[in-house]
């Protein structure tokens, strides 16, 4: 993948000095925030939260977001920045820990919140956002995304244990995320065990004890409000 | 198969030897390929020395024989790490951790999008890509060149799409953006490169930049507005010119400044974030209410008011009332006499210059330019808005009854529950609290009725239930006959002893009386619903709005019996036309006011009652109730809108203010409800109800007093005619006079209009197809209840593969350990 993001990049880098717009930044999986600004962008910072680069409309033709929303987003990410680092350049190679993003207003409620972050990372640790994974996550959470990808990225969220499969461990994680985690909160362990049982009973189509990602499409396309309650709003 | 034989299969533990691929050619032979693989493989097994028993074909064993006990959901059994792993790499649960195996799928997919076959075929697909016996010895991640292959396998499929449709298959994958565009942009290079050897060289990419172009010039004029704007404000000294990367900048800011000036967002995204899905649902009805409100509007400002305050009539010979403050509650007086009532319509061509009767045509036609005929104009434009109301109306329903019901989805309340009732847009942690309480009390209350279910409840239980049931029906059905009866007496009581003309306020009686007992009703509704238990709390909310409604939907009914059916008698010099649209106005102001003082008691002093004294909570926003409020408050205007033009219009203003009126209410008194709420389905219902009761009540009764009433003979533009249909039936008498090039027109209108015999026909259609959409989806039910059938079995095999492959693993672990204690107990022999 390397080899290719970075003569993609080179291409892009080709194509808009061609056209004499700002080079945007590389595309490469960036380096962490501390590692990274590269010199070649220090010569033309441009006044932070400031203009855009032409790979944003790159970015609404593969998002599900629109001009307005990506810019919103931008905007939002930026101010997660210290102030020095928040040039169009830096902003777009940048990750930003999980603790900055965690400590957004529109996800600071959500008790699946770490496990989001965790899927939209495409960091080797997995504890870092870059400014394209954070476009991701709000893509799939906005409204016009199709059923199929939120109900894919719901099931990733819900494996806590990236098995690729949803299995009683899993879903009795995902029902504590859902009553609270606190020990008065949380179901008894014959009422978890009980529910679990219900919910294989129901969604394991194949009873192989465990739900995979068809089955749980499945489950998931028989209620309409899944749609409509799985949406953040920026 | 074609014997009957039975492998054992054995999994040798290094990856390195592959061997030639084996190539089904055929995708019919699947199967066959299956039984190849297996050989193939037992081979290899044979020629590593490893184990392979083929069993001798004499008494075969029996596969369902033992392996239903061994593996299901009760008991799971406890594998080991080899067959897990074998387990984790199978393709349906790779599909949903690892990268290549989306890639591979939706590889799958372009192939059938481009091929429009129903199946890919499995010739050129990589090897992982189906499930192959020869995954088992992967790591958890797919070896990197098996995914360079299928992604170069997808990027070729990408090419072979339109652009369009390629953006729309990579935006629907479930891939990082990275990902995404250098897919992108790999089959675009290449699409260009095929292209240049074309020779229809890069139409593409000068299109894209085109657009960019287009978008950054876009931007740079708004950045250029805005500094100019911003200039004479922020200093006196003239500005340096803007470098261009400021201006874009500006420009920018200035399209998601645009962006937060999206109506309401930020409010919606509030109510949304504090009190979930369930209350928004209510605030977006508004929201659809106010675009139909002015879907309904525009034409009728367009073409009728807009028209006659262009011509406005001669003016009536009595002197104008004053204007008194009293209007803007009763709607006569000063208001009687404008655009807003039907009586000030001419009933003339206008731009004409002389004023003939319609039936007359005394005026020369050629007088000037395009008569405008305000009686068809009038009825045309009325009929037209309604018909776009309908369809859009109707367009609605379906859709949202194709979101909410599925065909064939079976009952699944605990899975459903659990996967999906988590409200992402909740943002506050006491919502977050409250979300978490509301989901562990379903939960709680789920479980318990279902082990209720196990044990059915006692007849003695059973008759009781229904006795109240049956009660609380009956107490609800006289109140609603009651105030029936009330509403008719008080109407009869106000023909007898009509109103003078200066005693306005007077007119105001019978709208109050009205709005009280709509006001009062649901109160009463809502104690009597506490007497009964109902099993689940949709049926609760069902019941209630079903009461809610028949007491509405009566009192409308006897409304427009005494409209049409009393007034019009004894009303016979006045306007009855204009009465009918100030009595809905005042019915409308009214019932405005009430919503108002329901708001400040019901929720604003209810809550100061509850919390200081009662030391309750604060009250729960009821949803149903109010959104029945809104469907009546629409079809009063429904009603109206043919004897006042502008109802739509107050409509509007009083849904806006009704918005911020019920949003500070909502933040300031009430909780979200406590109870679960569908709000997909609860809005499916709405739409249904706005659709059936509401829409089709006003539409016949709007239908019966153009077909049915005799206009008013002394204003109007239908003064001189028997019925307002009378109106159509002249204008094409008219045309048929004028020559042969419009005889089209009265041809439909005698054919298709006045025959009936369309109508059958249409009809006739209507439930053929409606009869054919039936069986289709019969049809479809008994292929879902196959196709299920299908799954479970697959499901049997699975299980008796799995623990095959795990009793495999199990006797060669035995044997190694056998072994390896053979080799022990031989280098001890050494030793001794």
């Amino acid at each position: 993948m390397g080899g290719s993001g970075s003569r993609l990049s080179k291409e892009l880098l080709a194509e808009y000095q061609v056209r004499g717009t700002p080079v945007p930044g590389e595309f490469a999986r960036g380096p962490a925030l501390a590692s990274g600004v590269p010199g070649r962008a220090a010569g033309r910072v441009r006044p932070p939260g400031g203009p855009l680069n032409p790979s944003r409309f790159a970015f609404q033709e593969l998002t599900f977001l629109t001009k307005q929303e990506i810019l919103l987003a931008h905007k939002r990410f930026c101010e997660l920045l210290p102030q020095e680092h928040r040039s169009v350049e830096e902003s777009l190679q940048i990750r930003v820990s999980l603790e900055q993003i965690l400590s957004l207003p529109e996800l600071k409620a959500n008790p699946f919140k770490e496990r989001i972050c965790r899927v939209f990372s495409t960091s080797p640790a997995r504890d870092s956002l870059s400014f394209e994974d954070f476009l991701d996550l709000l893509s799939v959470f906005s409204d016009t995304a199709t059923p199929d990808i939120k109900s894919h990225y719901a099931f990733r969220i819900f494996d806590f244990d990236d098995d690729g499969t949803l299995n009683r461990e899993d879903l009795s994680q995902l029902v504590n995320c859902l009553t609270g985690q606190g020990e008065d909160t949380r179901l008894s362990a014959s009422e978890m065990k009980q529910l679990i049982d219900n919910i294989l009973e129901e969604s394991d189509i194949d009873r192989d004890g465990t739900i995979n990602l068809s089955e749980f499409q499945h489950v998931i396309s028989r209620s309409p409000d899944f749609a409509s309650s799985f949406k953040i709003v920026l | 198969m074609a014997q009957p034989l039975t492998f054992v299969l054995s999994v040798p533990e290094t990856p390195e030897d592959h061997g030639p691929e084996p190539s089904p050619y055929d995708e019919s032979e699947v199967h066959d390929s299956f039984y190849q693989l297996i050989q193939e493989q037992s081979q290899w097994v044979a020629e590593e020395g490893l184990e392979l028993q083929q069993r001798e074909p004499g008494p075969p064993e029996t596969p369902g024989s033992g392996h239903q006990t061994l593996l299901g959901p009760e008991d799971p059994l406890v594998h080991s790490t080899a067959t897990l792993r074998i387990l984790a790499s199978m393709p349906s649960r790779t599909i949903g951790r690892s990268r290549g195996a989306i890639i591979s799928q939706y590889y799958n997919r372009t192939v059938r999008l481009r091929r429009r076959v129903s199946r890919p075929e499995l010739r050129g697909v990589g090897r992982s890509a189906r499930p192959s016996l020869r995954l088992y010895d992967l790591e958890l991640d797919p070896v990197a060149l098996e995914e360079e292959e299928k992604r170069f396998l997808l990027v070729k499929e990408l090419q072979g799409l339109p652009v369009a449709q390629r953006d729309h298959v990579l935006r629907g994958m479930p891939l990082g953006l990275a990902e995404k565009r250098s897919l992108r942009e790999e089959s675009r290079t290449l699409t260009r490169k095929r292209r240049g050897r074309r020779g229809r060289r890069g139409l593409l990419p000068c299109c894209g930049r085109l657009r960019d172009a287009c978008v950054l010039v876009g931007a740079t004029c708004l950045g250029g507005a805005r500094a100019a704007r911003r200039g004479p404000r922020a200093q006196a000294s003239p500005l340096p010119p803007l470098p261009p990367q400021a201006l874009h900048s500006l420009g920018l800011g200035l399209l998601s400044g645009l962006h937060a000036l999206m109506p309401w967002r930020y409010a919606l995204k509030r109510i949304g974030g504090q009190f979930g899905s369930s209350v928004l649902s209510y605030f977006l009805f508004l929201k659809t209410l106010l675009a139909f409100n002015a879907l309904l509007l525009l034409p009728l400002l367009a073409f009728l008011v807009g028209v006659q305050a262009a011509f406005p009539p001669p003016a009536s010979p009595g002197a104008v009332p004053a204007f008194t403050g009293l209007e803007l509650l009763t709607g006569a007086g000063r208001f009687t006499h404008t655009v807003m009532y039907y009586g000030y319509y001419s009933n003339t061509t206008l731009n004409q210059p002389c004023v003939p009767p319609l039936d007359g045509g005394q005026c020369s036609r050629e007088a000037d330019g395009l008569p405008y005929n305000m009686p068809l104009a009038y009825l045309f434009t009325v009929g037209v808005a309604f018909f776009i109301t309908c369809i859009t109306l109707v367009y609605s329903m379906s859709h949202s009854f194709g979101e909410s019901y599925r065909v064939g989805s079976t009952a699944g309340v605990h899975a459903v529950t659990v996967f999906c009732s988590w409200d992402h847009k909740v943002t506050q942690k006491r919502a977050s609290r409250v979300q978490h309480d509301n989901i562990r009390t379903h939960l709680k209350e789920l479980l318990a009725e279902w082990q209720l279910r196990q044990v059915p409840r006692s007849l003695c239980g059973r008759l009781r239930q229904v006795a109240v049931l049956g009660l609380v029906w009956l107490l609800c059905l006289g109140t609603a006959l009651g105030c029936t009866v009330a509403v008719y007496a008080f109407s009869e009581l106000m023909i007898k002893s009509p109103v003078s003309t200066e005693q306005e306020g007077a007119l105001l009686a019978l709208p109050t009386v009205v709005c009280v007992l709509n006001l009062g009703a649901p109160y009463l509704y809502r104690c009597l619903a506490a007497l009964e238990r109902h099993d689940s709390p949709v049926l609760e909310v069902y019941v209630a709005i079903c009461r809610n409604l028949i007491l509405k939907m009566v009192i409308l009914g006897i409304l427009c019996y005494h409209w049409l059916g009393r007034r019009v008698g004894v009303l016979k010099e006045q306007c009855w036309e204009n009465f009918v649209g100030q009595e809905l106005y005042r019915l409308m102001v009214l019932d405005f006011i009430f919503v108002l003082l329901d708001t400040l008691f019901g929720e604003l002093v209810w809550r100061l009652i509850s919390e200081k004294k009662l030391k309750r909570e604060k009250p729960e926003f009821d949803i149903a109730g109010n959104v029945l409020e809104l469907i009546y408050g629409q079809t009063l205007t429904w009603l109206g809108v043919l004897f006042s033009p502008l109802l739509p219009a107050i409509q509007i203003i009083k849904l806006l203010c009704l918005f911020y009126i019920k949003k500070t209410s909502l933040m300031a008194n009430c909780q979200a409800p406590r109870r679960p709420w569908l709000a997909s389905h609860m809005s499916t219902v709405f739409v249904s109800l706005l659709c059936f009761p509401s829409f089709l009540g006003a539409a016949v009764f709007l239908c019966y007093a153009v077909w049915q009433v005799r206009p008013s003979s002394t204003c109007g533009p239908f003064r001189t005619l028997d019925t307002m249909y009378e109106a159509g039936k002249v204008w094409v008498r008219r045309l048929e006079q004028a020559g042969p090039s419009v005889s089209w027109v009265p041809w439909i209108h005698r054919y298709l209009v006045e025959n009936t015999f369309p109508v059958y026909l249409v009809s006739a259609l209507l439930l053929a197809v409606i009869y054919l959409n039936i069986q289709v989806v019969k049809g479809q039910r008994r292929v879902m209840y196959l196709l299920k059938e299908q799954i479970s079995n697959e499901g049997e095999d699975k299980i008796f593969l799995i623990n095959k492959l795990h009793s495999v693993y199990e006797r060669k672990e035995r044997r190694a350990g056998r072994t390896q204690e053979a080799e022990q107990l031989a280098g001890d022999l050494d030793t001794w």
